[in-house]
């Protein structure tokens, strides 16, 4: 090691100390699996590649903005499933986003000890509910709710608008949403909560100091939190998009696009779960397979954005 | 206006004091309005499904359509069969690649192994059935437990990864620090002191782990696929629960429905205890000073 | 100043106050004078006088850099066998480096890199793997660290039990040395299985220290060992640093003044990353060649 100090630069004798054989091996046994797992992402990413490879080379971009979805003619196109995933989601965000964010402020400013625990304790159930039983809640008591109770209703109040006309079968974009919702709101609850715990209480102090009510105190703290909340919330988005069961079970499995949100219609992790395991013929198969690679796409870059979000705020506050 | 204008000024006082309690207010009903979907769904469940329970239930196989009682052993059984393959295929990598990303942190390489984790648990489930289809079911050119079990092991990896990760960082330096200066080899400090002492905490993870892929279908629906009998092996298609509830869901006959509902219960049941099982791990975990 | 001073402080009036062999003697702690069961030690280990004066510890231009800037810089000293030698000096001298370097602590952190010479009981540093060069030189930290999850007994062996090849068959003995050579025996030897947390501070350094002594290194570094421990405590520490220098060498840390004169034969100033001065104890507290070693000494700053 060649250092130059103040006075002199001279080759320094670096003193290391050398590592017994168990170590180094068990560095190596650990690193292997850890590399694994890079190789299983970088395997599923080629995977999907190769096995969409039929409907690539039949279609081509075309794939992405086509509505076709003919078994028997074969012409396959994603478009449809686009739009059922994306609506859903939406929808979803419009619905857990103001709900999250009350029960992050909730616990984490105004709620009293025991109150919080099992609360929290609560949510976390939610979140650990299978998907499926949310789709079967959703079959057998929201469907119905809404096809003889909310759709009614907001047809009559909100019927001007197009997305509150139409056939009321209880099936549809916007039930989806609302089951999703109910299934990211722990999510984005959990994570505003942390975000907001890493504002420090001075702030809050500081604000109160100079008059301030209690929500405009809250309301500083949200502003200071804005990107890691929508960190979170763009993390919500991740997972309302990749979610499949729940969503089957309510979204009516239609392949059409519609403005109603009454109206029944097809998410690309739907369409999957419910041909793959029949489909017919390998443009068919292929072409299920590149919807899934469509789907993967677009989770990687919404949970890309997340992550990064979160993790720009949690570092501006934590070097503070 | 200056800000201390507007915050002087009594009209606007009035104002802001009533903006206050309606949003505080809304606050807290929005915690309602989270629960309540749950409380329902958690009620409803029970009490829809805990009316077929029976023993039959758990022992019998399926009947065909027309026939009264059955229940869904196979289902019960390949579920356990299928979480118990990927369970001993994820949660060793799981486990030691935690143990790496921790205790060779300083490594440029383990940065990637996060940021890949990560990227990992974002993958929607269906993918990861997508990936165990090409992989295993288009090769040996049928449905199986084997590649199931392949699919959910994935999916339990990222889960155990990050729990053991946050585990053993808690764990103090000077724990560490003492192990070594006694002359301990630093994988035996790592696995005898440090994994000891954060053991519950890890157990926690593999716990979590393993209740999410009790209760994932998505995958499953094309790579163990279902089946109306014992399976024979785990080179052959499996039932598992949360498949044969979404066959029963979905389809005409309130029979099957019944019995959608009481596996529907179990499986509630199963998260609810395994929750409570963490809580109680990690509350006694926390209160032991160190 | 300092003459008054150590008048004042005898390490034999501590050792006759707390140490009493009188076991009916309740008001005071009790600790068993280690005399008999460290020359039993002594008498296995065979030293010879030649080999008594013998340098333990032997740096040349020792440094240690963090992030380029110097912790540690030069260092040159040589540290005599089977006696106790103080490290002082100010915050942020450097001590606890040098002490770390000594047995590759420094592998821990990150961005830390040593240079210069160092030899250990006549080897150079890196014919030892790191491994084997803590089993000859051991350490003490200054805040307390049993391993939570192990009894006071598997704590003690456990720098032998994680070890292959020692026997099993002398567990026993050796727990009951190590604890007496510490000064915990008496209080803790019908409960050696409890847990280790169930100790107090004091009684919990004191098993580390039993643990240490366990490996038989032959050289023991403690990083202010007493600095987290109230005064009896202290005082039974260092009584037993003081019995155990027969046959170990001790390499002590303390930004306590009153402590390395008490306990130590030999002392080192180090001052912003420099060694000062290094000479005997009594030299160095009353006739010190170094204006800067004065200063600290007579309060100046520090």
């Amino acid at each position: 090691m060649k250092k130059s100090t103040g006075n002199n630069s001279e080759n320094l004798k670096v003193i290391k100390s050398k590592n017994h054989i168990s170590d180094i091996f068990f560095e190596k046994t650990t690193l292997f699996f850890a590399f694994l797992i890079i190789c299983i992402v970088f395997w599923i990413i080629y995977e999907m590649f190769i096995d969409s490879a039929p409907s690539r080379d039949a279609f081509g971009w075309g794939f992405i903005f086509s509505q076709d979805w003919e078994p028997v003619k074969e012409q396959f196109g994603a478009l449809t499933f686009i739009y059922g995933t994306v609506v859903s989601s939406i929808i979803a965000l419009a619905i857990a986003l103001p709900v999250s964010l009350g029960i992050a402020i909730f616990l984490s400013e105004l709620a009293p000890q025991i109150i919080k625990t099992t609360l929290s304790f609560l949510i976390e159930i939610l979140a650990a509910i299978p998907s499926i039983v949310f789709g079967f809640w959703g079959i057998f008591v929201l469907a119905p709710f809404m096809r003889n109770t909310a759709q009614p209703f907001l047809e009559s109040t909100l019927g001007f608008l197009p997305f509150f006309t139409g056939t009321k079968i209880g099936f549809g974009l916007l039930t989806s949403g609302i089951i999703l919702a109910i299934m990211i709101i722990p999510i984005i609850s959990a994570i505003s909560r942390d975000v907001l715990k890493t504002i420090p209480q001075a702030q809050r102090e500081a604000a109160y100091a100079l008059g301030a009510t209690r929500w405009e105190a809250i309301k500083m703290a949200l502003l200071n939190a804005k990107s890691g909340i929508l960190g979170a919330t763009v993390l919500g988005l991740g997972r309302a998009v990749g979610e499949t069961m729940a969503v089957t079970m309510v979204i009516g499995n239609r392949a059409q696009i519609k403005i109603s949100w009454f109206e029944p219609a097809y998410s690309m992790a739907s369409v999957i779960a419910n041909e793959f395991a029949e489909a017919s013929g390998k443009i068919h198969l292929s072409s299920l397979i590149e919807v899934g690679l469509v789907l993967f796409a677009v989770t990687f870059v919404i949970n890309s954005l997340a992550r990064f979000l979160i993790y720009s705020t949690t570092k501006k506050l934590t070097v503070k | 206006m200056e800000a201390y204008e507007i915050l002087a000024n009594p009209k606007n006082l009035k104002r802001r004091k009533i903006i206050n309690i309606v949003m505080l207010t809304l606050s807290v009903v929005s915690g309602l309005v989270a629960i309540i979907p749950l409380i329902y769904i958690l009620f409803y469940t029970t009490a829809a499904g805990i009316s077929s329970l029976n023993l039959d239930f758990f022992t019998q196989l399926p009947k065909p359509v027309g026939e009264p009682g059955g229940g869904i052993a196979n289902a019960i059984v390949g579920s356990v069969e299928i979480v118990g393959l990927g369970s001993a295929f994820g949660i060793p990598i799981g486990l030691m690649s935690g143990i790496y990303v921790s205790e060779f942190s300083k490594s440029f390489f383990a940065n990637i192994v996060k940021f890949v984790t990560d990227v990992l648990s974002g993958i929607p489930s269906i993918i990861i059935g997508i990936f165990a289809y090409g992989v295993i079911v288009l090769q040996t050119k049928h449905f199986s437990a084997l590649a199931g079990g392949f699919a959910l092991g994935i999916l339990m990896i990222p889960t155990v990864t990050r729990i053991t990760e946050e585990m053993l960082k808690l764990v103090p330096i000077s724990l560490r620090e003492a192990s070594l200066a006694l002359g301990i080899s630093r994988w035996k400090t790592t696995l005898k002191i440090v994994l000891r002492t954060a053991s519950g905490g890890i157990i926690t993870g593999m716990l979590l782990a393993i209740a999410r892929a009790a209760g994932e279908t998505a995958p499953l629906l094309f790579t163990s696929f279902g089946n109306s009998f014992w399976s024979e092996s785990i080179d052959s298609p499996t039932a598992s629960l949360p498949v044969q509830i979404f066959n029963y869901a979905i389809s005409p006959y309130a029979e099957w429905h019944q019995k959608a509902w009481a596996g529907a219960f179990v499986l509630i049941a199963l998260v609810f205890i395994i929750s409570l099982i963490v809580r109680l791990i990690t509350k006694n975990k926390f209160s032991q000073s160190v | 100043m300092t003459n008054e001073f150590l008048n004042n402080i005898n390490e034999y009036d501590l050792k006759e106050k707390y140490l009493s062999t009188n076991p009916e003697d309740s008001e005071n702690p009790v600790f068993i004078k280690s005399e008999e069961y460290v020359n039993k030690d002594a008498a296995v280990q065979e030293k010879s006088s030649h080999e008594k004066s013998a340098i333990a510890v032997s740096t040349t231009n020792l440094s240690v850099w963090f992030n380029d800037k110097p912790g540690i810089e030069n260092v040159n000293i040589n540290i005599k066998k089977d006696s106790v030698t103080a490290i002082i000096g100010p915050s942020g001298c450097g001590k606890s480096t040098f002490l770390r370097a000594l047995n590759f602590m420094h592998d821990l952190t990150p961005n830390a890199v040593v240079t210069g010479e160092i030899n250990i009981l006549g080897k150079d540093i890196t014919e030892y793997n790191s491994i084997d060069i803590r089993k000859k030189v051991g350490m003490v930290f200054q805040k307390p660290n049993p391993f939570p999850t192990m009894s006071i007994y598997d704590n003690v062996i456990s720098g032998l039990k994680l070890n292959w090849g020692h026997k099993k068959g002398l567990y026993d003995e050796i727990v009951e040395t190590s604890l007496v050579q510490s000064g915990l025996w008496n209080e803790v030897k019908d409960r050696l299985k409890i847990s280790a947390y169930s100790l107090s501070g004091g009684q919990q350094q004191r098993l580390c220290i039993a643990r240490t002594l366990a490996v038989k290194p032959e050289i023991i570094l403690m990083d202010e060992p007493t600095s987290a421990l109230d005064p009896i405590s202290t005082a039974g520490i260092e009584a037993s640093i003081h019995d155990l220098k027969k046959i170990y060498t001790f390499i002590i840390v303390t930004h306590n003044m009153q402590q390395a004169a008490r306990v130590s034969d030999f002392t080192a100033y180090f001052y912003l990353g420099k060694l000062i001065e290094h000479s005997k104890t009594s030299t160095v507290f009353t006739k010190p060649k170094e204006k800067l070693t004065e200063e600290y000494i007579t309060g100046k700053f520090g």
